[in-house]
């Protein structure tokens, strides 16, 4: 415990918020290439989910591609983009490193998001006489959101995470007192960085489940809340209820 | 939607799996202990010379097994074993009976209150440092240590030749080098203070030296060993104030076999300078030779086998 408390005097010292790498400093370069990656990655990963989603083409190519781009090891994969991009462009490695390491989880989201809507929605509300792209914004969209955030919650996660590795080619970030600390042998200062990137992971991780709960469309809730208020759950679709669904769904 | 039912041997197959997990717990021996292989006390002749993760290291260590192994002595080799925190209980249990270390990094690593910072004063206190049963032998003109480099063209537009001439250079001056730079003894806040040049810090750690090439930074903390040296055009500043710690390539051995070694290993330290040493990596990095080819030519132009 001796370590602990070490770490928390090291966080909580005045220095912290002096000096190029102060502690505010490293929490906005971190929140920066987290946020900026994640939006990249959404708006590839998102109308990409979507399209394999609504059209039910392509699902294996999804599988595979997200399955193995989940795999790769984004540190090496920083420093070799470093190389081959050369050492003036850092900021774009990363991005791309972090871009290519959110992708996988977004694309997840959004299809599975669409695919566990029950089809015969769908159905229904193409019989009512919806275009193609109605049903997307009005029916699978909403439907599809609590996953969609799912997925972005995820992602969200994995790059907080590894947005640490930043500091290790200048770009400053939460991993800073990290990557300096272990050379210097100083513990404290490791551990200290290491709780921070935890709680801003937790902080993070909590704001997206509020926001998953928050994205279920009001008919769904309350079409749930009302049929049986015991299995209500917030964690997306339940396909066995196909008519409060499909009432829901129409009824926007 | 489905609901799986767990069967019963499930239960029981699922909670030998967790009784197996938790006693692997219970055994006290850390896996990490051993850096490779496990290291033995060598037999009576027998010389256990290891080396550092790092090329450069490696060499000088083949150095010493083929001039030892000249001279008659057996000698086995464990190299690349990985950073002082991995090899320091080897040597200092008397598993490994030589090992090529640097004076100045070393001594920081075995006492951080150091203060001694030119070649003479910190072998000094390195050898205070050591514990008993480890001796020091001599430590040869070779370095490994950081530097305020520029490049060659930079140096002369400024007419820059030791690191206070920085302070009149009119340009502000940033130095690249690795993160942990910026809280050494000798970083830039000691430069300000000893010799009086404001500094800027990038901690562009890997890539340190392309930034200094393409003029990212103006100053960077290349080591004094390093190939870039010979293959670019690139110059170390002085450092008359001896700011820097020195840090010479230094032969750490057990001291009961230190008599039976030190002429030959010594020999060896005498005719290692900077330059034989930059040079020796260039043919490892730009020439990719393997260090016994490196080691046995550089022993026989040197004589010493």
């Amino acid at each position: 415990m001796n370590l602990f408390t070490d770490a928390f005097a090291w966080l909580f010292s005045p220095e912290r918020f002096e000096g190029a790498y102060a502690l505010p400093t490293l929490f906005a370069q971190h929140l920066y290439f987290t946020a900026l990656s994640v939006i990249i990655a959404a708006l590839i990963g998102v109308p990409l989910g979507w399209l394999i989603g609504h059209t039910g083409r392509g699902r294996e190519f999804a599988v595979a591609v997200a399955g193995a781009a989940r795999a790769l090891p984004s540190f090496g994969l920083l420093i070799l983009l470093v190389l081959v991009m050369g050492v003036l462009r850092t900021p774009e490695a990363a991005v791309v490193t972090f871009v290519l390491l959110a992708i996988p989880s977004i694309l997840a989201g959004a299809y599975t998001g669409f695919e566990a809507i029950d089809r015969r929605t769908i159905d229904a509300a193409r019989a009512t006489g919806m275009t193609e792209w109605q049903i997307l914004w009005k029916v699978e969209v909403p439907l599809g959101l609590p996953l969609l955030i799912g997925g972005l919650r995820a992602a969200v996660l994995q790059v907080v995470a590894t947005v640490t590795i930043a500091a290790y080619v200048n770009l400053g970030g939460l991993g800073w007192p990290i990557i300096q600390g272990i050379p210097l042998r100083r513990f404290d200062q490791v551990l200290g960085g290491a709780i921070l990137v935890a709680l801003l992971a937790l902080v993070l991780d909590l704001l997206f489940a509020a926001a998953q709960r928050a994205a279920v469309p009001h008919g769904l809730r309350a079409a749930r809340s009302e049929r049986d208020p015991a299995s209500r759950n917030s964690s997306g679709q339940n396909s066995t209820d196909q008519k409060p669904a499909a009432e829901a769904a129409l009824s926007k | 939607m489905f609901t799986a039912r767990i069967k019963r041997s499930g239960l029981v197959i699922g909670a030998l799996a967790a009784a197996a997990l938790a006693l692997t717990a219970c055994g006290s021996a850390n896996p990490l202990d051993d850096a490779g292989e496990s290291a033995e006390p060598g037999t009576a002749d027998e010389i256990v010379i290891g080396s550092q993760a790092y090329y450069s290291n490696e060499i000088i260590a083949e150095i010493y097994a083929q001039a030892l192994e000249n001279a008659g002595h057996t000698v086995e080799r464990q190299f690349n074993i990985g950073q002082r925190d991995a090899y320091m209980p080897e040597i200092e249990s008397g598993a490994i009976d030589l090992f090529p270390e640097y004076t100045g990094n070393l001594l920081e690593f075995l006492d951080d209150s150091a203060t001694a910072t030119s070649s003479e004063d910190v072998f000094a206190a390195l050898q205070e440092a050591l514990p008993d049963n480890l001796t020091a032998l001599d430590y040869a003109e070779a370095s490994d240590q950081d530097t305020y480099t520029v490049t060659k063209a930079f140096a002369a537009e400024h007419s820059l030749t030791s690191i206070g001439d920085l302070a009149k250079a009119g340009v502000p001056v940033t130095i690249g080098a690795a993160p942990e730079f910026e809280q050494r003894p000798y970083g830039p806040a000691a430069a300000k203070e000893i010799y009086g040049v404001d500094l800027g810090f990038s901690a562009t750690g890997p890539t340190t030296l392309d930034a200094l090439l393409e003029g990212a930074v103006q100053v960077a903390d290349i080591y004094s060993a390093d190939p870039a040296f010979k293959t670019e055009d690139i110059v170390a500043l002085e450092d008359p104030e001896n700011m820097i710690l020195a840090s010479n390539v230094v032969p750490i051995v057990g001291s009961d076999i230190a008599d039976s070694i030190a002429d030959v290993i010594n020999a060896i330290s005498a005719k290692l300078t900077v330059d034989q040493l930059v040079a020796l990596n260039v043919q490892s990095t730009v020439d990719q030779k393997s260090s016994a080819d490196i080691a046995k030519a550089w022993l026989t132009e040197n004589g010493l086998i």
